[in-house]
């Protein structure tokens, strides 16, 4: 108790400079997974990516970055658990925040597959399954956010597979595939616009003191997701196409209408990716920040301090804007025979199921669910080659990541137990 | 990093290879229209340089066939099935082979088409190039059969393909037959074993186009599969 009105605010300090840390590794590192696919299928330059990257992570993670924060903050520990020992939770959200940011950063070197909301999940259950008591820890929550990684994955990449054949249906397998796709294009546009708006305006602005009621939240989702379908439509008139191409095969010039769909799903998935991810960072932050101010009382209603999400979105964008040229690059090189129509239905199953689960304050792996759509379009035969090998490296990495994480928190939760009393 | 990053999730497209693949075959047996002018001119050292480029292009191909397989190894999942695609690769390749079988022989016994069976040869011959390129036209379409998923129109558009193909192919089974009748009626002014080359001769070159028509055959399988 004591340790927290003595040193309250050295370990808030400590916990928002960890915390800022991690953001920042999300921000040089992951967004590359979010960013990735519209960069290899030319959709985007690697500018132009970087700078989509930076607003629309920002946007997604101070507008909906709210419950999953609250998720990470408050759902996976019972803080009934911690009246009477408050700082016990505080320094177990602070070597969480330390054994995830060491974990991206060793992962990051070797070059593994990472996913931060493993690591956090797997930190925050480790430290107070064995450091405190295993019955601090919700398990009923952890097993829902365990299974949510299951079934995202299966959710975008059943998706993908839909958003995917209706292109098919609608549009390639059609006499004037161009036309078609001028018409039908901004109707998932639209959708796209659509899902993010209603789900920020529904779960996301509460956390920043917005309030709207829900026949407002659906009108105005409508008429955001009509402003961007009018802003693509405007973009799609004015494209030049190569009519010489357009005499052997019309599907050049379709993929250069999904390249400019393919600029709204990728603001889409910077977005998702902001409002999901951004909590690896700051949701531990969060709690330390909110049982300090309440002077060691943890407080089951208290909002999150007004400055937290936009200290984890200006990290994300630091990020970025530091070490995400060089990490784009990489991906830049390795292209493959990925066009935008296939991209953008991969993205688009990607940030909606994201996106919703951000909405649901359910922390899940972006990468994974990027995959699971990928597959789904592959199940519908529209990519050349998936490299299974890759796949399983990505899903070993979480299954190692969950061990590695809780192992890494529990060393250093003991370590500021030793150093604090 | 980019290798376990999303995009080490794709991995090399064998589409655009495969393409490449049967664009060098083609270009291999086109070479057999200048070679056999050469021979009926009776021009062997402009023959061995045609059947130099024409061995050179086998290489090439070749070696694009070898690179593709070491690029397809078992752990990739595809539209298509791995094994329908090696197998159509091999059938590619062998049109390849075969047109160098060809050229070697030919230039190896300073072989003569009688005068009388050039101009018939000549048609024959074209024929059967012609049944390689259409094999290609239609090996061409994989990248838009891609972009539809393998299903609906561009699949009918393919079998129509294929079926051009099978008659081209039938074009050359009858021009071979009125071309053997002919070699018969010459055969006791020739030298017997001549005759029996030119037979071979006649033959494989029939071969590119029975081999044409099997790589329509394979793309059909692979097609048909899923």
């Amino acid at each position: 108790m004591e340790i927290l009105l003595n040193s309250g605010y050295t370990l808030v300090i400590i916990a928002a400079v960890v915390g800022l840390f991690m953001a920042w590794g999300i921000g040089a590192n992951d967004v590359a997974n979010a960013m990735g696919t519209s960069v290899g299928s030319k959709a985007l330059t690697i500018k132009q990516a970087i700078i989509i990257a930076m607003v629309f992570e920002f946007a997604g993670a101070y507008l909906a970055g709210g419950e999953v924060t609250s998720t990470i903050r408050k759902g996976i520990i019972d803080a009934s658990f911690f009246i009477d020992s408050p700082e016990l939770l505080v320094f177990g959200m602070i070597s969480a925040l330390f054994a995830a940011a060491t974990w991206l950063l060793i992962a990051s070197a070797l070059g593994w597959p990472v996913s931060t909301t493993h690591s956090i999940v797997g930190a925050i259950v480790g430290f107070a399954a064995v450091g405190v008591s295993p019955d601090a820890v919700e398990w009923s929550k952890v097993g829902g956010i365990v299974g949510s990684w299951v079934i995202t994955p299966l959710i975008s990449g059943v998706i993908a597979f839909i958003i995917f054949n209706s292109a098919q249906k609608l549009i390639f397998d059609t006499d004037k595939p161009l036309q078609q796709a001028k018409r039908w294009v901004p109707l998932y546009m639209f959708l796209a616009g659509f899902v993010l708006a209603l789900v920020t305006i529904k779960k996301g602005l509460k956390h920043i003191d917005l309030h709207i009621g829900t026949a407002d939240g659906f009108i105005y989702a409508v008429i955001t997701a009509v402003i961007v379908a009018i802003i693509g439509k405007v973009f799609i008139n004015r494209l030049k196409f190569d009519e010489s191409a357009a005499l052997k095969t019309h599907y050049a010039n379709v993929e250069k209408v999904f390249a400019v769909l393919m600029i709204v799903t990728a603001c889409c998935m910077a977005f998702a990716h902001g409002s999901n991810d951004v909590a690896n960072a700051i949701g531990p932050l969060a709690a330390v920040v909110s049982i300090v101010d309440n002077g060691g009382q943890i407080a089951a209603k208290s909002a999150i301090a007004w400055w937290i999400l936009p200290l984890g979105g200006f990290g994300i964008v630091a990020g970025l804007a530091i070490f995400g040229h060089k990490v784009m690059a990489t991906i830049g090189q390795g292209i493959t025979h990925l066009t935008p129509s296939r991209g953008f239905a991969a993205e688009l199953a990607a940030a909606c199921t994201v996106v919703i689960a951000s909405g649901a304050g359910l922390p899940i792996s972006t990468t994974q669910t990027l995959v699971g759509a990928v597959l789904g379009v592959g199940m519908a035969r529209g990519i050349a080659a998936i490299n299974l090998g890759v796949v399983r490296n990505i899903v070993v990495s979480w299954v190692i990541t969950l061990p590695i994480g809780a192992g890494l928190s529990i060393l250093f939760f003991w370590m500021m137990q030793a150093v604090f009393t | 990093m980019a290798r376990n990053s999303i995009i080490g999730v794709f991995a090399k497209s064998p589409i655009k290879p495969l393409e490449k693949h049967i664009k060098l075959v083609v270009k291999c047996s086109n070479q057999l229209i200048p070679f056999f002018t050469a021979c009926y001119e009776q021009n062997w050292s402009e023959a061995a340089k045609v059947r130099r480029k024409l061995s050179k292009l086998e290489q090439d191909a070749d070696s694009l066939k070898r690179q593709l397989r070491l690029e397809l190894p078992g752990g990739l999942f595809m539209p298509v099935d791995r094994a329908d695609l090696l197998e159509l690769l091999t059938q590619q390749d062998k049109i390849a082979n075969r047109a160098k079988d060809i050229a070697g022989r030919v230039l190896g016994r300073k072989l003569e088409i009688p005068a009388s069976l050039q101009e018939q040869f000549s048609k024959y011959l074209a024929r059967c190039i012609d049944a390689t390129e259409k094999a290609a036209e239609a090996i061409n379409e994989l990248d838009d059969l891609l972009e539809t998923g393998f299903r609906g129109r561009e699949v009918v558009l393919v079998e129509k393909m294929i079926n051009q193909l099978d008659e081209i192919e039938d074009d050359t089974d009858d021009m071979q037959i009125i071309l053997r009748k002919d070699l018969l009626a010459l055969e006791r002014e020739l030298n017997p074993v001549d005759v029996m080359f030119l037979y071979q001769i006649i033959d494989w070159v029939g071969d590119l186009a029975d081999l044409a028509e099997r790589v329509g055959a394979r793309l059909e399988i692979l097609l048909a599969r899923k």
